[in-house]
């Protein structure tokens, strides 16, 4: 299973701070779209994604217990 | 010594300032970013900010890094607050020292530009009549790789 996280304005789309889910084999692009689908998420070309604390593309694949976090353009300083 | 850290009450600016201490460096500059009450003649009750937290530290080391890396000597320390903040608050402290002070004054402009491109710590503005996440300062239209440019990420 994966966690996902969700951040700022996503975090109160979502309703969720993370959900748990298979995705295991999928995409980044891939899980971003199902996600997008089933919450209803807008403009997901503009947040960028992180697995296990580092930066990735959305060409990456999950494996099995990565932590996954979708990161929307930051604002911290 | 911690020397990235995400804070939860209120910065100690002096301790920030002594991490950065050594006998090697003829300057200390310091970066206070404080909480404005204008924004565009927009006026802010209160800030929160909000951080992945351990990948908001990782990220805060490897601006530090690309910086030893950059500026021969340097030290750095960041302290990024997060949770409520008010009008006037401290919300990030950076302290850089280098051999040279034409060196501590670019690195420490270099770390705080960094931030807003490569650190997951967002702001919530409150006016009197509402709410909203900001994104997006440095207006970059989106992320089409889903990622930070190569450049970012690496350099």
């Amino acid at each position: 299973m994966n966690k996902v996280l969700f951040f700022a304005h996503l975090r109160d789309a979502v309703g969720e701070e993370y959900v748990t889910v298979d995705a295991s084999g999928k995409t980044v692009a891939e899980l971003k779209a199902d996600l997008a689908a089933k919450y209803d998420l807008a403009r997901m070309e503009t947040i960028m994604t992180a697995i296990n604390e580092e930066f990735v593309s959305n060409d990456e694949v999950i494996a099995e217990g990565d932590e996954i976090a979708f990161i929307p353009p930051v604002s911290g300083g | 010594m911690k020397f990235y850290e995400i804070a939860k009450e209120p910065i100690n600016i002096q301790s920030v300032i002594d991490k950065v201490v050594q006998r090697e460096a003829g300057a200390i500059t310091t970066f206070i970013g404080t909480v404005r009450e204008l924004t565009d003649g927009k006026k802010t009750l209160f800030l929160v900010y909000e951080a992945y937290e351990a990948m908001a530290v990782k990220k805060l080391a490897q601006i530090g890094a690309e910086i030893e890396q950059r500026w021969q000597g340097a030290r750095v320390a960041i302290t990024h607050r997060v949770g409520r903040l008010d009008i006037m608050d401290v919300a990030v402290v950076i302290a850089v020292s280098t051999p040279h002070r034409a060196d501590a004054y670019e690195a420490n402009r270099y770390a705080i530009e960094r931030i807003k491109e490569i650190v997951p710590i967002w702001k919530k503005e409150h006016w009197e009549n509402g709410e909203e996440w900001v994104g997006n300062q440095l207006e970059t239209v989106a992320y089409p790789s889903g990622k930070p440019e190569a450049g970012d990420i690496n350099e």
